[in-house]
């Protein structure tokens, strides 16, 4: 059964450790980091700054290889060079700053660049710009220059420059840290869709909103794994966020404060509706 | 020294098709000691006003008048104003630009014609505030930190200075949560010590649990200038404009909705923890 759900996995990191060289300082970012991820599965990897969190993300594309152990995208190692460019392929990447992912001075230009170089024929390309700019609800801004549009758009014309290369993983880091309310909401639903489109994602964040959507959260302390589970496991526990240094949005934590007062409001909420349920019983 | 606004206007690009008030026509005072939350959906305003009242915009018509002077004037000693207001941009780690931390944090007070001595001492209070260790940190190069320590040195370059006005534009975007706890609780730290802050940010929470007023602009307009309860209260305006309430006072609003007891001042966690537990009958 277990070897079943390891052939299953699109992505397998294992015992993954990973450092980065400086003068001073040799300690690894990623220590022994054992994680698969299933297709068309939503993880959230949330951690402090330093916690490990975006050198994983890197690790899972070959953007870093690791020091020892295998990072294994769907049966390639990323150790081994041949795979090097089918491996970016199917993994997509998109950044903390949309403004240093736009390249060119039209949006349909910008995201046609992946395709591009990949060698995609004209008419595919054409055809992989419109899909793409039509799932991050874009079209209609497919002639604008990139540098006039706001945080939030901007970041969905990233996003469709991934997706014009048809990967099959997309792994955000912190996608949405630079934008503000509504940029966050905008960028939020276009990962939310593409999940429900079948795409598997791994966000990266420290926002803890965020992590609630996901079906899976991995929490990352000093270079490791110190939790896997569901947002509603993860957010049970206060302890593990704690040694995190996570905080748990307002909700979670009155929940946890009149669970420790010794009030019995039964599991813990996600949402603030579930809370006020709760509470209304 | 009070800041006053007397009917602030604004214009970007007079004159040419992209001519646009930015700030409309704004009025306002902040008394010495405040803690005022600015908010606003992008676009409102928020970073101009910033701008002009540190004098690094010159309003298109009224005035911003501080300690009683129009900074506008002619012969106004502009030193002085850069003595007294201490503007943190947003990502202001990208300004770094000397060779070793403490040389970026001395820059600032080294125009100030002070001792090498109280230059030292002024950057090892301003590095302290900061949480950066001094015999550690000071040396290193601020382009091989993490962004995090980036932002803290950024911020101890301004601190340095002693401002009395203390702004801040969007300080904790991006930040982690023990790095925003950190910074608010620096920037609490430095009001009650007297300095007048004046905080941009998009985190209606933070500003619910520290600030003391609330300044809500739309469209280059006023909108609304009141305590956290007061502004908050008003949820159905704010969530027009596009702007959050905190999460405890959506909470709380939700529970009204179902006919609960819960009064519409509450905005802070503990506040409304006290008022759920007396709601389930103040025992578990």
């Amino acid at each position: 059964m277990s070897r079943e759900r390891e052939t299953m996995a699109v992505i397998e990191a294992k015992d993954v450790t990973y450092a980065y060289t400086s003068e001073d300082d040799v300690s690894p970012a990623l220590w022994n980091v054992t994680l698969s991820i299933e297709p068309g599965e939503f993880v959230a990897i949330v951690g402090h700054n330093g916690s490990g969190k975006s050198t994983l993300a890197k690790l899972l594309n070959g953007l870093y290889t690791p020091a020892s152990g295998h990072v294994v995208v769907k049966g390639m190692d990323t150790q081994d060079e041949r795979h090097v460019w089918d491996i970016r392929r199917t993994v997509g990447m998109v950044f903390q700053n949309p403004d240093n992912q736009l390249v060119a001075t039209v949006v349909e230009e910008d995201v046609a660049f992946g395709p591009e170089n990949l060698g995609v024929p004209p008419a595919e390309i054409r055809q992989r710009v419109d899909e793409a700019l039509e799932q991050v609800n874009m079209s209609a801004f497919k002639d604008h220059a990139p540098h006039m549009l706001s945080g939030g758009q901007k970041q969905r014309v990233a996003i469709a420059g991934v997706l014009a290369m048809h990967p099959e993983i997309i792994v955000f880091d912190e996608p949405t840290a630079m934008l503000d309310p509504e940029g966050r909401e905008e960028v939020l639903a276009a990962i939310r869709d593409l999940n429900g489109k079948g795409k598997t994602i791994v966000l990266i964040t420290h926002y803890m909103e965020e992590a609630l959507l996901a079906d899976r959260v991995v929490v990352m302390t000093g270079g490791q794994i110190t939790a896997t589970g569901t947002p509603r496991e993860i957010f049970a526990d206060e302890t593990v966020l704690k040694e995190a240094g996570l905080t748990a949005p307002p909700h979670i934590e009155l929940y946890h404060r009149l669970k420790n007062k010794g009030y019995d409001l039964g599991e813990c909420p996600l949402t603030v509706d579930e809370l006020v349920d709760k509470l209304c019983r | 020294m009070p800041i006053e606004l007397q009917n602030l206007t604004y214009t970007y690009m007079p004159g040419t098709p992209f001519e646009a008030k930015a700030v409309d026509d704004l009025s306002l005072k902040i008394e010495d000691g405040e803690f005022v939350g600015i908010i606003g959906h992008t676009g409102s305003g928020k970073t101009t006003m910033i701008s002009l009242i540190a004098g690094l915009l010159k309003p298109t018509s009224g005035r911003v008048l501080i300690d009683g002077e129009d900074i506008g004037a002619k012969g106004y000693d502009r030193k002085k104003l850069r003595r007294k207001i201490g503007v943190v941009f947003q990502y202001p780690e990208h300004q770094l630009f000397e060779e070793t931390v403490y040389k970026d944090i001395a820059f600032g007070p080294g125009k100030l014609g002070i001792s090498p001595e109280e230059t030292e001492e002024r950057v090892r209070y301003a590095m302290e505030l900061m949480e950066l260790d001094f015999d550690s940190v000071k040396n290193l190069s601020p382009f091989e930190l993490s962004g995090g320590q980036k932002r803290r040195v950024a911020i101890a370059g301004v601190l340095a200075m002693k401002p009395s006005v203390l702004i801040l534009d969007e300080p904790v975007a991006g930040l982690d949560p023990a790095g925003r706890i950190h910074l608010m609780n620096m920037i609490g730290r430095l009001n009650r010590e007297g300095v007048t802050i004046l905080l941009i940010t998009h985190s209606m929470d933070d500003l619910a649990e520290n600030a003391r007023r609330v300044v809500v602009l739309k469209g280059a307009r006023l909108m609304m200038d009141g305590t956290p309860a007061e502004v908050f209260a008003r949820r159905d305006e704010l969530t027009a404009a596009s702007l959050d309430v905190p999460c405890v006072a959506e909470i709380a609003a939700k529970l009204r909705a179902r006919g609960k007891d819960i009064p519409p001042d509450i905005i802070r966690l503990d506040d409304l923890q006290r008022c759920v537990e007396n709601m389930l009958g103040g025992r578990p």
